[in-house]
């Protein structure tokens, strides 16, 4: 059934609608159907071309449909959450059906949201649906962006995307703020406390910028309006604008694969879309569906009706945004108090500024300049489609943990007060150890990572040298011990082995031709220096006279299993 | 020692032999297969008339027990476990049939560089060229100037609404110094309960309690809200004998009424409400980034990302011994700002 239809679709393709009567009535239908578009769009051409188009099978390959999913669950229950949201700061009696805050006044905002908890049939559900959707987007393109960054995918010619999936990045965390703003209640208008002092300690404008974007006086009612317009209008059309370009890159660049047989620089090796991907990718829409759905069933996400409606007043202990500002909130707690100073009788509030304004916009630069800065350091100029192993490339690997940790430390400090509670332990001594740690603990784990790295490709060596430690034991009529080791077969070493490993640029003098300093030749000069701190611990791919070497070795000593078993037992005395 | 006839690095051995699935070769494996499948299938169907039947029949305030979740409302369990799982069927459904039945060798597709060979290259400079020429864009310098000013000029009207019109920043610096303690008659203004708004008589107020206060002016206020986030106060009251000996000790006790001290509450870190005083200690701990000011010596930050104390609201007893502020706050309450000193 699926290979008649298919066979169809390619007579479609071919243009010769006509040449193969269809089986049956349905199919007729169907075929008549195509017919009718593709004489009115040409949309033939286009399905032929994406129908067959290849991509590799891999788990890491998923994250990115995972954030893209995630960001379309969160599109659609977010038209279902805005047929009941009010976004408004109007204040209001409550008297939905929630009975602890029966007659309390709120806003509008906070009202209708209760009401899509408590009042709406399976408005909570959709809710807590939109939220944990929300959550799971930033999650898996965080992780997403790991997967790419670790393996190299971000190198000619994918910068564009990388700096595409950057600024996605950082919308998500705005829009995701905006988003959990808008209902209004206690946690989130602290929340909006906060900003608006954030906003205030930009030099020179703040307290214009803050009148302007808050209509006046703090809250005043205009950011609820303001801010939902941001979340729904704005915000997802530049998504969606970045999103799809993002997607029409992929397919013109085609995916990128892991090293393995078979697979080049100048192949993709996988599965087409129709019929492989088509299941596979589409079913995976309806497993991060089901797997959020039945989350948000289980599992109470923002229960805004336990915190009461937004007041400037109270607050409650543990306030906390959430998780992926987490890091921002981190670096108020750490950035110390003497930073704010006075500078010609104007206040300078670096304190809150650097933590609260500048974090995210440095940090997505540093990570969107990342692949222009790696190219130049090691001048490689070619296309890559293959991905690295992340050990194969240790510095690049310890760069990213070492960035990693950064932001680690950063968003446990936003949970210093819990953490202090919880351990019973001083929350001065806690934040004093972040601070240390911020600046610490990025060089040690970037040293150890790296370490790491290289003891992981020795021992990659060290199997394709020496092969797979068999689990056999042999005793020698002398009585020694050894294990049998067996030889990777040719595809399993290719993985271990089909890799490259440059070496640093060499030092130039800093001069130039004639022996003169010029500006250029100190340029390479620099350049080279990098190159050595980026290349120069590295481990080189076994080589076949390296394995040639390693076999004659063995043989003085070697058991030689039966021929044509295509294993080549190696001898390692064993001491014990 | 190196073999002269190995070549330098490895060759890429090539796609290995593909192994067949049991379901290629078994014809009762595939029938097994397409049975998985279509119970998944048939699980999702089943559970979307369970989502139907659980909207319509189940009340929707019921609570229920879940064991490791805890009462929860019944009838969000029950439309969101249909929703899951009529979803999940699905997803797993197609997945395993594109494991199990769908053809599993891999197929191998070509690239190309992705830049586009010189001639064409050279075909679209030559028209981009011949745009330029046949507009007789550098023919007409005057066209070329016109057009450039125009184009970059055009989204000022827009960027001039928008700006304008968002919010009157004029009356910014008034407003952030500014708040409802100000007395405009010279009547000190009485200090009330957060909520209540009840006066507080000196007397009520014993050693180590803590008040929310607001100024008595929130009554008349119409806009409540904003009033109140530059207005609210916290008001304790210590021991005399606990204040620091020092000056800022003795300013805190003497803007003070008999050890009763009232602070704003507003944190001058980011804004949050200063809502935690630990009694024992009379430190006040701001709860959003545990900036930590000390009561006794006049709220001077003694711990966290705040650089200056609370601003402190003078207080004293009117005739009939309620607690009254003879004048505002003395500086700007709340965050930073660029301009506070001026």
């Amino acid at each position: 059934m699926s290979t008649a239809s298919s066979a169809r679709a390619a007579d479609l393709r071919a243009g010769d609608p006509k040449s193969s009567a269809p089986a049956s009535a349905s199919a007729k239908k169907a075929g008549a159907v195509a017919s009718w578009v593709d004489e009115r769009t040409g949309i033939a051409k286009g399905a032929s071309f994406m129908l067959k188009k290849v991509f590799p099978d891999h788990w890491s390959f998923m994250l990115g449909e995972v954030a893209m999913y995630s960001m379309i669950i969160c599109l659609l229950t977010g038209v279902f959450l805005s047929l009941w949201f009010i976004p408004s700061a109007g204040q209001i009696p409550y008297e939905g059906s929630y009975l602890p805050l029966k007659g309390i006044t709120m806003s509008e905002a906070y009202s209708s949201t209760l009401g899509i908890s408590f009042d709406v049939r399976g408005g909570l559900l959709i809710r807590q649906i939109h939220h944990w959707a929300a959550l799971m987007f930033v999650v898996s393109l965080s992780v997403h962006m790991f997967r790419v960054f670790f393996t190299g995918a971000f190198r000619k010619p994918r910068e564009i995307n990388w700096v595409i999936g950057t600024m996605l990045s950082m919308l998500a965390l705005i829009e995701g703020f905006a988003g959990y703003s808008l209902p209004d209640d206690l946690l989130s208008g602290t929340g909006l406390r906060a900003a608006e002092g954030f906003i205030r300690s930009v030099p020179i404008v703040g307290s214009y910028v803050s009148y302007m974007m808050f209509g006046g006086a703090f809250p005043g009612e205009a950011i609820i309006p303001r801010l939902y317009a941001v979340h729904v209008l704005l915000l997802p059309a530049v998504l969606i604008g970045l999103f799809t370009a993002h997607i029409i890159l992929v397919m013109v660049h085609k995916h990128t694969q892991y090293s393995g047989p078979g697979r080049t620089n100048e192949n993709v090796v996988g599965f087409p879309l129709m019929p492989v991907y088509t299941a596979k990718a589409g079913g995976f829409f309806f497993l991060v569906f089901g797997l959020l759905s039945l989350i948000s069933a289980l599992v109470t996400i923002n229960p805004i009706w336990a915190y009461g409606p937004y007041d400037p007043s109270p607050v409650t202990a543990g306030s906390q945004p959430d998780w992926y500002m987490g890091f921002a909130d981190g670096a108020l707690r750490l950035l110390p108090g003497w930073l704010e100073f006075e500078l010609f009788g104007f206040t300078l509030s670096l304190n809150v500024f650097l933590g609260a304004v500048l974090l995210i916009p440095v940090m997505y630069t540093i990570t969107g300049a990342y692949p222009f800065l790696e190219r130049w350091i090691t001048g490689d100029n070619r296309e890559h489609h293959i991905l690295d192993r992340p050990r194969n490339v240790p510095t690049r690997t310890a760069l990213g943990v070492a960035a990693i940790t950064s932001y680690l430390v950063l968003m446990f400090a936003a949970g210093n007060d819990i953490i202090a509670i919880r351990l019973q332990m001083s929350i001065n001594d806690i934040t004093r150890a972040f601070q240390v740690l911020f600046f610490v603990a990025p060089i040690l784990t970037f040293w150890v990572s790296r370490r790491i790295c290289l003891s992981l490709q020795r021992h990659d060596r060290d199997k394709v040298l020496h092969g797979r430690e068999s689990g056999t034991l042999v005793r020698t009529p002398d009585g020694q011990y050894y294990e049998v080791h067996e030889e990777l077969n040719e595809f399993d070493r290719w993985k271990l082995v089909g890799f490259e490993s440059p070496a640093p640029l060499a030092l130039p003098s800093g001069k130039d031709a004639n022996g003169v300093a010029s500006k250029d030749a100190k340029k390479e000069l620099r350049r080279a220096k990098w190159s050595k701190f980026f290349f120069t611990s590295r481990v080189e791919p076994v080589t076949p006279a390296e394995l040639a070497a390693a076999h004659h070795h063995g043989e003085h000593e070697a058991i030689e299993t039966p021929a044509g078993a295509g294993a080549h037992a190696i001898k390692q005395a064993k001491h014990d | 020692m190196s073999d002269p006839r190995l070549p330098a690095t490895f060759e890429n051995p090539g796609l290995p032999p593909h192994v067949h699935r049991a379901a290629d070769t078994d014809p009762r494996a595939a029938k097994r297969a397409e049975r998985q499948v279509a119970s998944l299938f048939t699980l999702s169907i089943l559970s979307t008339i369970g989502f139907v039947v659980s909207y319509f029949a189940v009340k929707s305030d019921t609570e229920a027990f879940i064991p490791f979740i805890g009462t929860t409302n019944l009838l969000n369990v029950l439309l969101g476990v249909f929703l899951a799982l009529a979803l999940l069927g699905i997803g797993f459904g197609a997945v395993h049939w594109a494991k199990t039945l769908m053809p599993d060798e891999e197929v191998v597709e070509e690239r190309h560089p992705i830049r586009s060979d010189d001639e064409t290259r050279a075909k679209a400079v030559g028209l981009l060229e011949a745009g330029a020429e046949s507009a007789q864009l550098n023919r007409r310098p005057l066209l070329k100037a016109t057009a450039g000013t125009a184009l970059g000029l055009f989204a000022l009207p827009l960027g001039v609404q928008l700006a304008g019109s968002l919010g009157n920043p004029t009356k910014a610096l008034d407003e952030l110094k500014s708040t409802i303690w100000d007395v405009k008659d010279g009547k000190p203004i009485r200090l009330v309960r957060d909520v209540e708004r009840t006066p507080i008589k000196a007397a009520d107020v014993s050693i180590g309690a803590v008040f929310h206060v607001l100024p008595e002016t929130i009554k008349e206020s119409h806009h409540v809200l904003e009033d109140k986030a530059k207005a609210a106060v916290l008001l304790m009251r210590l021991h005399p004998n606990d204040f620091a000996a020092d000056d800022l000790g003795k300013k805190a006790k003497s803007w003070g009424y008999e050890g009763i001290v009232a602070y704003s509450k507003i944190c001058t870190h980011v804004g949050c409400p200063v809502g935690l005083y630990e009694q024992q200690t009379h430190h006040l701990l701001c709860p959003c980034h545990q900036s930590t000011f000390d009561v006794t010596r006049d709220c001077e930050v003694i711990f966290g990302p705040a650089k200056r104390p609370l601003p402190q609201l003078k207080i004293t007893v009117d005739a009939e011994g309620y607690l009254v502020a003879p004048q505002g706050f003395a500086e700007p309450v709340g965050p930073s700002y660029w301009e506070r000193k001026k």
